[in-house]
């Protein structure tokens, strides 16, 4: 059902954690669907210096998670904002269909964490 | 180490089914419907295997009816007491069922609904038992067929059959019982539960996948979904699945003439798991404290997913599921989770054990280390600690 590189993450999440004092925070989903995504970025610079994550669901929910936060750490956010979903599947190497859409919330939580930082700046 | 317990999805085949069964492959291959020598002892192997399972459900013979399984049976019994009642222009078109009954039962209701038909689906209590005032509530004079699983699959609760029948029969409507979970768990016998109907299958009682049956008691009106050469006394055309039904008889006697003392060494075994799981913080047991199926240990963790603990404790060896194999792949939380009154969230963090006789002290000694761990792995990692805020 899952690839090996989710597996992996599920498995061996990265980045895994609550961050005290998160410059942004980006929380997704919901208990009624299973899912719940919490990502928690530090900037500077305009850059992602430290990103972390806490999330209730399933393998799949947890290893976007994880994978997310690999493919944004050290970014720009200019750069990190334009992580799409997609993104965060092909580097799973695929995920079922049926999760593609409850499940794959970690690009979404990414820009929400942006967007609440940008927010807490005046920046938007 | 591995640790099976998800016994209600499926069971290993007995090696002495097996053995029983090997010769109607190559040897003894003959149809049951052919004159020849073939062709009658294999009609004589499957007139003893009927046997065999009649005398587990108390019933006559000749009122058991070969099927492909649990699935088919459920089919049949609802489907072909619609289609008896529409084909001689009956005036009984509602049906009843619980809420809780396997998806092959709902979407059977379901889709005879399409068809013309009405359904009631009559809820139960928090542990999951159809009281018999829901019952009474529901049925109607042109009530046809009520329908409500013996043992759930899911929460493992245990109907009162005898009741809910003895209700049906007063208002001159069939009852129907699924009882693929409590064969040769709990003791069967078709009069004294006041049923019309009941459905086995045989992979749940260490008997081979794809054939099960249907009791289908002397003078109830069904039609059959299968028509041809009449095969099953008309109930169900096909050539009899020889091997599978042998293996079946054998399966049900084996698990009937053991019962006595495997369901004592299980249910000592199911308890003591249910008593050490409770101690995990924010955990609760689902289903009723006594009137439940004795393998059955059916919980929910709070604040986690049931899929990630299903595969973490595969991780350690552990084969579990979150309520029914047949839907575990889905997304939605288990309908009968949300019958006995849980919150989705609550739902989505289920988790079932289900035992079975060959299991050990050592499987729940492992399976009570490794649980603790593996919930608190993933309450680590959840945003949420104590409550859903």
């Amino acid at each position: 059902m899952y690839s090996q590189k989710v597996i992996d993450h599920f498995t061996h999440p990265r980045n895994q954690g609550r961050m005290e004092n998160p410059d942004g925070v980006g929380k997704v989903g919901n208990p009624v669907c299973g899912d719940v995504m919490h990502i928690y970025i530090k900037v500077k610079d305009d850059k992602i210096e430290d990103i972390k994550w806490e999330t209730m669901g399933c393998a799949a929910a947890i290893a976007t998670s994880s994978m997310v936060t690999e493919l944004a750490k050290g970014l720009t956010l200019e750069e990190a904002e334009k992580i799409t979903r997609a993104d965060v599947a092909d580097a799973l190497e695929g995920l079922p269909p049926i999760k593609m859409h409850c499940s794959n919330l970690a690009a979404d939580g990414l820009r929400k964490a942006i967007e609440d930082y940008k927010k807490k700046r005046g920046l938007s | 180490m591995k640790v099976y317990l998800d016994h209600s999805a499926t069971s290993a085949v007995d090696p002495r089914v097996v053995d029983v069964m090997r010769p109607f492959f190559d040897k003894e291959y003959g149809n049951a419907s052919s004159l020849h020598q073939l062709g009658q002892e294999a009609h004589q192997a499957l007139e003893e295997a009927r046997g065999k399972v009649a005398q587990v459900l108390h019933c006559d013979p000749g009122e058991v009816v070969f099927t492909s399984g649990g699935t088919e049976s459920n089919n049949t019994a609802l489907k072909g007491a619609a289609f008896a009642q529409l084909a001689k222009g009956g005036e009984k078109k509602h049906l009843i069922a619980s809420t809780i009954e396997h998806d092959c039962v709902l979407n059977t209701c379901k889709w005879l609904e399409k068809i013309g038909f009405e359904v009631t689906y009559v809820p139960v209590d928090k542990y999951g038992l159809v009281t018999p005032e829901a019952l009474e509530d529901a049925i109607r004079k042109d009530t046809l067929l009520v329908s409500v699983m013996h043992a759930n699959n899911e929460i493992g609760t245990v109907q009162d059959i005898k009741e809910l029948g003895k209700i049906a029969h007063e208002h001159g409507a069939y009852f129907h019982t699924d009882a693929v979970q409590s064969i040769t768990k709990l003791p069967l016998d078709v009069k004294e539960m006041n049923v019309d109907m009941l459905s086995v299958s045989s992979h749940k009682i260490h008997g081979p996948k794809g054939v099960g049956c249907l009791y289908v008691k002397k003078g109830t009106k069904i039609d059959p979904l299968m028509h041809g050469g009449g095969h099953e006394r008309g109930f169900r055309s096909g050539t009899e699945n020889v091997s599978g039904i042998v293996g079946f008889g054998e399966a049900a006697k084996i698990g009937e003439e053991e019962r006595p003392t495997v369901m004592p060494h299980i249910t000592k075994l199911r308890d003591k798991l249910i008593e050490g799981t409770l101690e995990i913080e924010n955990s609760w047991l689902n289903g009723h404290p006594e009137k439940r199926l004795p393998i059955n240990a059916h919980f929910c963790f709070r604040f986690i997913e049931g899929e990630s603990l299903i595969l973490r404790l595969d991780m350690k060896g552990i084969s579990a599921s979150t309520g029914s194999a047949c839907s575990s792949k889905s997304l939605e939380p288990s309908h009968v989770l949300l019958a006995i009154g849980l919150p989705p969230e609550d739902a989505h963090s289920s988790l079932r054990l289900t035992l079975g006789r060959d299991n050990t002290e050592e499987d729940i000694d492992y399976t009570l280390e490794v649980l603790p761990e593996v919930v608190a792995d993933l309450r680590k990692i959840s945003p949420f600690k104590d409550s859903y805020e």
